[in-house]
């Protein structure tokens, strides 16, 4: 069985401020980490091969920094790692991104695919579904649990905020790792050592532009732009109510969880 | 032409779902920039009987799609009939609820029809200012006065971005549950009811469900805990928490406590908030009876929200909250599980 | 020369960190108040490869260097100076008397398990009339047809409450002094071996440290490490090396106190202010930090003159004599910046203040080592 899990290397939280003269992230001295959920799908995919055997592959889009991330997974214990990077790509969105990972995929190879559901910097969910759509390739999101693994077809669960379902999906198919899947182990010392022996492939623009849509990629063909970005305002100075009877101070306590949302 | 705002309407077991009528709500109010009619896509099974509702809370038409198929969620047979929509209907926008469903299918039909998706957006407007209609224009969009806006949070709330999708039709985005308000009910409102045939076959129920499940949520870490409601030497002993815990059950919050009280042994360890426990910063923070040592407010002053109940009105913990009531958290607190409870209930019964 | 760790040793350092923080900080109180080793966490300390860090994959080990052991050594002791010692008798003691003096036969049966992570060691020196002066051995080992016959007292055996294999040193001829002393290799197993309960401590208490008693123990001829006679050499090489580890280990138990200080003296407030807006809290952290810094160089230096095999006793013994003073020193300095809570228990200053004291005393005191030192300079 080959696994193929896509990860994306984010900064180590997520107190970041935007620069208000260039309106861009300021992310001086924020170690990167590889994102959450595409560890646990990491530490899913090595559970996977422990099972079946095979092989697990880790492919990373972005800048040749994300060579850390990469040297990561491999000695957490996967087999080899895929840098997809391109100057071209840069400034995708999650449309974007997932068709030059679609496309990557493709040369690479995979009877599954992980993805984590989402990552923190972003928080949008869409690129593992739509690497899916792209390569008609069916899924299943917020998976929580792999109740049962063959080699042509895998049943897990699946999450909703009200439940969940027991769904049998046959391979090749994508799967999207939530934090209850699996509790990613730690690289180890000696996986280090050899991670940094291995050779991590990249593959440029050259290498995957028959398979991509070349309108829609980067900055300039990603469907969606941002407008602007800005740092949420600070809070006000807080109100102390006194003298209150205690239903007035219910009352005032709802307005505010209404007015926040919150209820 | 694209035409219409489209909304994914979110149902469960056959009932809809608050976010679809909130998604509504808000259409409702782009409909006042941009003129077009409030279409609600409502997908399952034997779920006619729900459509009215949608008219009631805004709904100018209802496309129904009925099929076995659509009974419960599942990617692929949702996916399909709602691009078989977009391609007969050719929207201008069309919105989902940024639930675990909206996040599955939203994307994939995305993909599928070629456009943008924004992810779980808080705020929705039409692009009006000069700026931005520019902006708009300048990036391709054929008719910037049709162009939306979508502002969401990324960096968990840190950052705010706006974003648009000037290029490619419908303009779609998934929209948190819970941040758009419904309108008002009027239940002599009418709409127009679109029957449609998305032609599904059992081809497209591309994986099997083996089981359907409801069960109610575990409890949460509370370093991952949305909604925290905490509480501190004031509420008075151990069973000061039952006080704290209903509240906390009405709101759907884990509980955490100050560091006297787990020294008392009046709750357990890893509800400690502080210093030397832990580090949180949910949505809301609900300070009951905490004195707001600097040992303990370093743990929780990131909170997005914090209101405080305390009797003593010059404890720290008001310095920083965001709403303070001095008072009485032993009386305060039975009446306010009550008010949330029938808060919440009046919603559900809209 | 650029001070700056290689990419290998950065994410190997971002391991033990992570770890450290995730696994050990979160119960470094409970293990000390309980006065013993959470076993469950050596399993965990074994899995990532902890225990066998500079030693060769050929035979197990993680194929990493001593730089690397002493970042180890270091992220560890910041959270937990008892991890620190326990780690560091079984990498920098035990196993390297096997991995320099034992035959094939013995690497392949002992230094094997050590270094990959299934078998734990300790080190049997120090007797309760032998401590720094380590030719005032008693233990004996008489040999027996094809066995040694041990008997003796060994003193602040760590690790051995839950060691596998102990190095034991014995005198197979009491006329000769140091030079009758031997190396031995026991198994925890044996008959007449016994491990008492664990000695009560001012500090690092959570790690194992018993008294060893061994009476009549049956140790098989070919478990003799080295030739007999070797055994006061096979001692003092392996302490040569061990010193690093304490360095590195008070680098870390003083840079820990300082991260917990640096944390509190921005959120405790006096006066209206933050503490650390104060300058006698400033000035006192940069004294503090400039001595950590210049205490790590000298680990790491120690360190790469043992990658490089050069002659590192004399920095191994400058670095832990110079890291141990600071670790006292900064420790000391942390608690009184975090004013009564520092004394308290709940802050964990006061605990790195109390596992600080050790450095200065164990695998030599500073003394001994100002005796290194003075001898490498021919005074």
């Amino acid at each position: 069985m080959k696994i193929v899990v896509c990860i994306k290397q984010v900064p180590d939280t997520v107190e970041v401020k935007i620069d208000p003269k260039t309106g861009t992230l300021i992310r001086d001295g924020v170690p990167s980490i590889i994102n959450h959920d595409d560890k646990t799908g990491i530490e899913a995919a090595l559970q996977l091969r422990e099972q079946l055997g095979g092989t697990v592959t880790v492919v990373s889009m972005g800048p040749p920094q994300a060579d850390v991330a990469l040297r990561e997974a491999l000695a957490m214990g996967c087999d080899e790692a895929v840098l997809v990077s391109a100057r071209e790509f840069g400034g995708s969105d999650t449309y974007a991104t997932s068709g030059i990972l679609a496309a990557a995929l493709k040369k690479i190879g995979y009877d599954l695919i992980i993805t984590g559901r989402q990552a923190i910097d972003g928080d949008t969910a869409q690129v593992g579904p739509q690497i899916g759509e792209k390569l008609h390739v069916p899924q299943v999101s917020y998976v929580e649990e792999v109740k049962e693994a063959t080699k042509d077809y895998i049943v897990v669960k699946r999450q909703f905020e009200d439940g969940y379902h027991i769904i049998k999906i046959k391979t090749p198919c994508l799967l999207t790792a939530i934090a209850e899947l699996a509790t990613p182990r730690y690289m180890s010392v000696r996986g280090i050592v050899e991670a940094y022996e291995k050779e991590i492939k990249v593959l440029g623009f050259e290498d995957l532009k028959d398979d991509l849509e070349l309108d829609m990629i980067g900055l300039k063909g990603s469907p969606t732009n941002v407008y602007q970005s800005f740092t949420k305002e600070v809070k006000g100075a807080g109100t102390i109510l006194t003298d209150l009877s205690a239903d007035e101070a219910v009352k005032a306590i709802i307005d505010k969880l209404e007015a926040k949302f919150i209820i | 032409m694209s035409k219409g705002i489209f909304v994914v309407i979110e149902q469960r077991s056959g009932k809809v779902q608050n976010v679809g009528l909130e998604l509504v709500g808000e259409a409702t109010r782009l409909k006042a920039d941009l003129k077009d009619d409030v279409v609600a896509v409502l997908l399952g099974h034997e779920i006619e009987g729900e459509v009215e509702k949608l008219y009631h809370y805004g709904a100018d038409k209802v496309i129904l799609v009925d099929h076995p198929l659509l009974k419960d969620y599942v990617t692929e047979p949702y996916t399909k009939a709602v691009t078989e929509v977009i391609k007969e209907y050719d929207p201008e926008i069309m919105l989902f609820g940024a639930s675990s469903i909206g996040r599955d299918v939203a994307p994939r039909v995305a993909s599928r029809v070629r456009t943008g998706l924004v992810a779980d957006t808080t705020g929705l407007r039409m692009a009006k200012t000069q700026e931005e209609l520019d902006k708009e224009a300048s990036m391709g969009c054929a008719d910037p006065t049709r162009a939306l806006l979508m502002t969401r949070p990324a960096f968990g709330g840190n950052i705010m971005a706006t974003l648009m999708c000037p290029r490619t039709k419908p303009q779609m985005a998934t929209v948190r549950p819970g941040v758009m308000k419904m309108i008002d009910k009027d239940e002599s409102r009418k709409g127009e009811l679109i029957k449609f045939d998305a032609h599904l076959t059992d081809a497209d129920m591309n994986v099997e469900i083996l089981e359907v499940v409801k069960a109610d949520k575990k409890s949460v870490d509370l370093t991952e805990a949305k909604l925290i409601v905490s509480g501190g030497r004031g509420i008075g002993g151990p069973q000061g928490f039952d006080l704290v815990r209903d509240v906390a059950d009405a709101l759907g919050a884990e509980v955490g406590s100050s560091r006297a009280c787990v020294d008392a042994g009046w709750i357990e360890k890893d509800r400690q908030v502080g210093q030397t426990g832990k580090t949180v910063r949910p949505d809301l923070y609900m300070a009951c009876g905490i004195s707001g040592a600097i040992q303990h407010v370093a743990g929780m002053e990131n909170s997005e929200l914090i209101i405080a109940i305390n009797k003593n009105e010059t404890a720290p913990i008001f310095e920083v909250s965001d709403l303070g009531i001095v008072g009485d958290v032993k009386v305060i607190l039975p009446k306010l599980a009550e008010a949330i409870r029938k808060y919440k209930a009046g919603k559900a019964t809209n | 020369m650029d001070f700056k760790l290689t990419k290998t040793q950065m994410l190997q350092q971002e391991l033990f960190r992570k770890f450290a923080e995730t696994e050990i900080k979160p119960i470094a109180k409970d293990m000390d108040e309980a006065e013993d080793y959470d076993r469950e966490l050596l399993q965990k300390l074994q899995k990532i490869g902890a225990f066998g860090i500079p030693y060769s994959r050929e035979y197990g080990g993680q194929g990493a260097d001593v730089l690397t052991y002493t970042l180890c050594m270091e992220e560890m002791s910041k959270v937990d100076a008892s991890t620190g010692i326990t780690l560091s008798v079984h990498t920098s003691l035990c196993c390297p008397c096997i991995n320099e003096f034992g035959t094939e036969e013995q690497k392949q049966k002992y230094l094997r398990p050590l270094v990959d992570g299934s078998k734990i060691g300790c080190f049997g020196l120090t007797e309760p009339g032998a401590g720094t002066d380590a030719a005032g051995v008693r233990t004996e080992a008489r040999l027996e047809g094809d066995y040694y016959v041990l008997n003796g007292t060994k003193m602040f055996t760590t690790n051995s409450g839950f060691a596998d294999t102990f190095i034991v040193f014995a005198l197979t001829d009491k006329t000769k002094g140091p030079k009758g002393m031997s190396a031995f290799i026991v198994e925890r197993g044996y008959e007449g071996l016994s491990v008492g309960p664990n000695i009560e401590r001012m500090g690092i208490r959570a790690a194992s440290n018993c008294e060893v008693i061994y009476e009549n123990v049956k140790v098989p001829k070919e478990n003799l490490l080295g030739k007999e006679g070797q055994g006061y050499k096979i001692a003092m090489t392996a302490l040569g090396g061990g010193r690093i580890g304490i360095g590195a280990q008070s680098v870390g138990i003083a840079q820990g106190a300082i991260d917990e200080t640096l944390k509190y003296v921005k959120e405790r407030k006096q006066g209206g202010k933050p503490i650390g807006k104060y300058q006698n809290t400033q000035f006192k952290l940069a004294e503090c930090q400039t001595k950590v810094d210049a205490a790590r160089l000298m680990v790491w230096r120690a360190a790469t003159e043992k990658d490089l095999h050069g002659n590192y006793a004399p920095y191994a013994a400058m670095c832990k004599y110079f890291a141990s003073d600071v670790a006292n020193e900064v420790t000391r300095q942390c608690v009184q910046l975090f004013g009564g809570y520092g004394y308290c228990r709940e802050y964990p200053v006061e605990r790195a203040m109390r596992d600080a004291k050790i450095t200065e005393i164990y695998e030599g005191t500073n003394e001994a080592m100002k005796m290194i030192i003075s001898g490498s300079m021919k005074v």
